[in-house]
C-alpha cells in the first residue's frame, strides 16, 4: 500500500512557539484518516500546513511522492488537496451555484461553461442542496452553508478532501446527516483527513487515526486502538475536552 | 560629515511625524492620510503667531498640541468611527479610511487655501548659525531636532510605562485579546488617534521653523511618513525613529550629491526596496 | 463559452447606435461643447479602465496619472522619430508593462501598500523626467501635428468602445468569475485553486494600458507638455472619484459618474478656481457616507422599489 499522502517531520514554528512537532504519517488512497487530540494540540495547524495556508518551518510535504512542501496554496490545490474551513467561508456575493462552480472551475481538475455547472449541479445534489443553486449564501442555514462549502470542494475533484471540523457547532439531527454525507463520500472511495472532536464520528467514519498533543502525534491506530491507548486518555483527560 | 548631521538633525523631525501616523496606523489602525495636512497646519499656526505677535514656535508647540488633539478626537468620533462600527471586514475598513481621510486631506487644503491662499510660507526664526564638530547649522534645525528628541523619549516612556500608554500598544498588539482583558479598545483607539494627529501637528510647528511649506505641501509629508512607518514596522516605536533618520540621511546624501528635486523619488525607491525585501519593515518578524 | 443572448444582442446593437451617435457631435456641437465631450470621453475610458480592476479587487490605484503621464511622452517623444499610429500601441506596450511590475512588487500585500505605492509612482516618475531634463538643459516638449480636436475625439471614443468590449469579454471570462471570488473572500479564492496574483497583474494591466494610450492619443491636445502636466496627481484623484461616483458594479457605472462630475467640475472652476480641491475632497466624503455603491447603488435600488410595487 502506498502512501498517497506523507508528512515526513513536519514542523511548524510561531516565533518561539512550535505548534506542530515532527509530525509524521502516511494516508493512503481510498483512506479516512482522524486526525484527534485536545484543543490547541495542533490538529488544525498540521491542517492549514498541508493546504498551504502558511508555509512549513522545516520537514517536508509530499503528493504521490511529489514534494508540495512550500508551494502556494493555490498550487496545492490544483495538485488535488481541497479543504473545508474551521469557520465556514463562502463567497457572499455569490449564488450558491457559482460558489461551488468556484470550486469546478480553479480546481484540480478545472473545467469551463457548461461542463463546470454540471459538475456544479451534480455536487448540489451530492450533498444535498438540489434546487438550492439559485439561492444566495445568506439566505442558507448553518447546516446548508457548509454542504456548500462542502460541494465547492468536491467539485474539483480533489484526491485529498481535508475536512476542519466540518461536523462542528451541528444539532443532533443535522450531525447524524452530516456523518452520513460523509460516510458516502467514503464509500465513493475519497481520500480524506478529518480534523474532529465528535467521538462518534471518529469511531464511525476513520480508518485510521493519529493523535495530537501538544503539537506532537502520540498515537496513531485505528480507532478503537488509540481510543482505549492509555496516553491518549490521559491526554484528554489532562484537557476539558474528555 | 556636515552631510549626516544634517541628515540626522532632518530625520530627528521626520520621527516625530512618523511617530504620529503610526500611531494612528499602528494603534489605532487608521491609515490616515490627511496626516501630512495636519503637519501643515501646525505649521501654519507657528507662521501666524510668529509675524503676528512674535510668540516663539517652540511655546506655539504647546498650544498647538491639545487644539490638535481635540481636533483628531473629534475626527475620529465624527467620520471614522462610524465607519468602524459599519465594517464587515478589515479590507471593507481599510478602503473606507483611505477615501474618508483623502477626502478630508482634500477638505483641509482646500479651506487652507481658501483662508491663507496658495503662496508658500515661511519665517525666519532662530536662523543664527551654530557651529557642531566644525560644520555650521541653523540654530533652528538643532532646536527642532532637539525638542523632537525630548518628545519622542518622552512619548516613549510613556508608551511603555504608564498603564495607558500599554493599553494603547495592547491594542495594536492583540485587538481582541485586548477586549477581552477588560480594555475599551473604541475609546482607546480615539486616544491613540488624537494622540498622534497632536504629535504630527507638533512636529509640523516645529518643521516650518526651518522648511518652507504651503497649503499644499501636506501629501508629501504624508507620503514621507508613511514610508516610514512602513520601513520601520508598523506598530513599532523604536523602528520608526531609525528609519526616521536612515530617511533624513539618504534625502540629504541625494540632495547634496545629485539632485535636490530628486528626494521624494529617493524616498520612494527606498519605499520600493522595503516593500520587496522586508514589507514586515525592518524590525519586524515575518508574518504568517 | 456560451453564446449569445437575444438580450446580449440588443445591448451591443443599442451600444453601436449609442456610439455612433456620439460619434456625430463634431457636426453638430461648437468648439466649447466638443472639447467637454473630449473631456468626457477621456474621463470615461480612464474611469471604466480603472474600474475594471478596482471595482473586483478594491484596491484603489492612484497610478493613472503615472501612466498617462507616460503614455503623453511616448507621443512627445516618439512623433519625432515613428509615424503616430505606431505610437498608440507602444505606449499600450509600455503601460501594462509598467502595471505588471508595479503589480508584482505590491499586488501580494496590503491594500494600504497599494495605494501609497501608486500614489508616489507619478510624483517618482515626473521627479525623474524633470531630473533627467534638468541634466540635458531642456524643458517641455513641442508636440505639433495636424491631429486636431475632432481626430482626438474619435479615438477616445475608439477606445472607449474597446475598453467596454474588452470589460464585458473578461466579465463572461475565467479571469472575471476568478476576480469577482477574489472580491469576495481572497482565502477562499486561493485554497479554491486560483493564482490571486496573478489574476490581480494581469487584471491591473488594463487600466495601465488604457491610461497610457489616453494620454498619447491626448499629447497633440496639450501642444506643449512638461512633466507637472502630464504627470498631475490630480488627474488619478479625478478617475478614482467619478468611477465610484458612477459605482464600479457594472461596465456603464463610471460613465453615469463622469458626466455629472466634468460638468460640475466645470462650472466651479470657473467660478471658483481656486475651490476645486475643496470639491473633491467633499465628493470623497459624499461617496463614503451617502453614496457606497455609487449612482448604480441607487439606480439599483430605485429598480427594486419599483420592482416590488409593481408585484405587490
Amino acid at each position: 500500500m502506498s502512501a498517497l499522502l506523507s508528512l515526513r517531520g513536519v514542523t511548524k514554528r510561531f516565533g518561539g512557539l512550535v505548534a506542530v512537532n515532527a509530525m509524521d504519517f502516511d494516508v493512503a488512497e481510498h483512506q479516512v484518516l482522524g486526525l484527534i487530540g485536545p484543543n490547541g494540540s495542533g490538529k488544525s495547524t498540521t491542517l492549514n500546513l498541508i493546504s498551504g495556508a502558511f508555509p512549513v518551518s522545516s520537514g517536508s510535504i509530499s503528493l504521490r511522492g511529489q514534494p508540495i512542501t512550500q508551494l502556494p496554496a493555490q498550487d496545492i490545490t490544483r495538485r488535488g488537496i481541497a479543504r473545508t474551513f474551521q469557520l465556514v467561508r463562502l463567497l457572499p456575493s455569490m449564488t450558491v451555484l457559482d460558489n461551488v462552480k468556484a470550486g469546478a472551475v480553479f480546481g484540480h481538475r478545472r473545467r469551463w461553461g457548461r461542463e463546470a455547472e454540471t459538475i456544479a449541479e451534480a455536487m448540489l445534489e451530492k450533498t444535498g442542496l438540489s434546487g438550492r443553486g439559485h439561492m444566495m449564501v445568506g439566505q442558507l442555514t448553518y447546516i446548508d452553508t457548509k454542504r456548500v462549502e462542502l460541494a465547492r470542494v468536491l467539485a474539483g475533484e480533489p484526491r485529498v478532501v481535508l475536512l476542519d471540523e466540518w461536523l462542528a457547532g451541528l444539532n443532533p439531527t443535522e450531525l447524524q446527516e452530516g456523518i452520513r454525507l460523509i460516510r458516502s463520500l467514503r464509500d465513493d472511495g475519497r481520500t480524506i483527513i478529518l480534523v474532529e472532536h465528535v467521538m462518534d464520528a471518529i469511531r464511525s467514519l476513520c480508518d485510521r487515526c493519529v493523535v495530537m498533543a501538544a503539537g506532537t502525534k502520540i498515537a496513531e491506530g485505528t480507532p478503537t486502538e488509540v481510543l482505549s491507548d492509555a496516553t491518549v486518555i490521559r491526554a484528554y483527560l489532562g484537557d476539558d475536552d474528555a | 560629515m556636515d552631510v549626516i548631521i544634517t541628515g540626522l538633525l532632518l530625520g530627528g523631525t521626520y520621527a516625530l511625524i512618523a511617530m504620529g501616523l503610526n500611531l494612528q496606523y499602528g494603534m489605532a489602525r487608521i491609515m490616515n492620510l490627511a496626516n501630512g495636512e495636519m503637519l501643515v497646519a501646525g505649521g501654519f499656526v507657528a507662521f501666524w503667531l510668529w509675524t503676528g505677535s512674535q510668540i516663539s514656535p517652540l511655546l506655539t508647540a504647546f498650544i498647538v498640541a491639545p487644539i490638535a488633539f481635540l481636533m483628531n478626537w473629534l475626527i475620529y468620533m465624527v467620520f471614522l468611527r462610524p465607519l468602524v462600527k459599519r465594517a464587515r471586514s478589515r479590507g471593507q475598513l481599510e478602503v473606507d479610511s483611505i477615501l474618508t481621510t483623502f477626502g478630508l486631506s482634500f477638505v483641509a487644503v482646500g479651506l487652507m487655501l481658501a483662508l491663507f491662499g496658495g503662496d508658500y510660507f515661511s519665517y525666519s526664526y532662530l536662523s543664527t548659525p551654530l557651529n557642531i564638530l566644525g560644520d555650521t547649522y541653523g540654530a533652528n534645525r538643532v532646536a527642532a531636532f532637539l525638542a523632537a528628541v525630548v518628545i519622542c523619549g518622552l512619548l516613549w516612556l510613556w508608551l511603555s510605562r504608564s498603564r495607558t500608554g500599554m493599553t494603547i500598544r495592547a491594542i495594536s498588539v492583540a485587538p481582541d485579546s485586548a477586549r477581552l482583558v477588560g480594555i475599551d479598545v473604541r475609546r482607546t483607539a480615539a486616544l491613540a488617534f488624537a494622540l498622534g494627529g497632536a504629535v504630527t501637528a507638533t512636529g509640523g510647528t516645529l518643521i516650518s521653523t526651518f522648511l518652507t511649506l504651503d497649503a499644499s505641501t501636506g501629501v508629501i509629508f504624508t507620503l514621507k511618513a508613511l514610508v516610514i512607518v512602513i520601513m520601520g514596522g508598523v506598530g513599532d516605536v523604536r523602528g520608526t525613529i531609525v528609519a526616521a533618520l536612515l530617511l533624513g540621511l539618504l534625502e540629504t546624501f541625494v540632495a547634496r550629491l545629485i539632485d535636490p528635486g530628486l528626494t521624494l523619488a529617493a524616498a520612494y525607491l527606498l519605499f520600493v526596496v522595503i516593500l520587496l525585501f522586508r514589507p514586515q519593515g525592518l524590525f519586524g518578524r515575518p508574518t504568517t | 463559452m456560451s453564446r449569445l443572448s437575444a438580450r446580449d444582442w440588443r445591448n451591443l446593437v443599442l451600444v453601436a447606435m449609442a456610439l455612433g451617435v456620439t460619434a456625430c457631435l463634431p457636426w453638430t456641437a461648437g468648439a466649447y461643447m466638443l472639447s467637454i465631450g473630449v473631456t468626457i470621453a477621456m474621463y470615461t475610458v480612464l474611469a471604466t479602465s480603472w474600474s475594471l480592476f478596482s471595482g473586483p479587487t478594491h484596491y484603489i490605484s492612484l497610478a493613472t496619472a503615472a501612466f498617462f503621464g507616460v503614455g503623453t511622452y511616448v507621443t512627445g517623444i516618439g512623433i519625432q522619430y515613428l509615424p503616430y499610429w505606431t505610437l498608440l500601441p507602444i505606449a499600450g506596450i509600455i503601460g501594462a508593462v509598467m502595471a505588471a511590475l508595479v503589480g508584482l512588487a505590491t499586488l501580494r500585500l496590503s491594500g494600504v501598500y497599494f495605494v501609497i505605492f501608486t500614489l508616489g509612482l507619478a510624483e517618482f516618475v515626473r521627479q525623474i523626467i524633470t531630473w533627467g531634463q534638468n541634466i540635458s538643459g531642456t524643458k517641455g516638449i513641442y508636440v505639433l501635428t495636424s491631429i486636431g480636436e475632432t481626430h482626438i475625439y474619435w479615438q477616445l471614443l475608439g477606445l472607449a468602445a474597446l475598453v467596454w468590449l474588452l470589460g464585458w469579454l473578461i466579465g463572461r471570462s475565467r479571469l472575471g468569475f476568478a476576480l469577482r471570488i477574489i472580491g469576495d473572500d481572497e482565502a477562499v479564492a486561493r485554497h479554491s485553486g486560483i493564482d490571486t496574483a496573478r489574476a490581480k497583474i494581469l487584471l491591473f494591466m488594463v487600466p495601465g494600458a488604457v491610461a497610457a494610450i489616453t494620454g498619447a492619443i491626448l499629447a497633440p491636445r496639450y501642444v506643449y507638455i512638461e512633466p507637472s502636466l502630464a504627470f498631475s496627481p490630480m488627474l488619478s484623484f479625478q478617475v478614482v472619484i467619478m468611477a465610484l461616483l458612477g459605482g464600479t458594479g457594472r461596465l456603464w457605472g463610471p460613465l453615469v459618474g463622469v458626466i455629472p462630475f466634468t460638468f460640475l467640475w466645470e462650472a466651479i472652476s470657473v467660478s471658483f478656481p481656486n475651490q476645486t480641491t475643496l470639491l473633491l475632497g467633499v465628493c470623497f466624503l459624499v461617496i463614503v457616507y451617502l453614496l457606497p455603491k455609487g449612482f448604480v447603488g441607487l439606480i439599483d435600488a430605485a429598480k427594486k422599489r419599483m420592482g416590488a410595487e409593481g408585484y405587490a
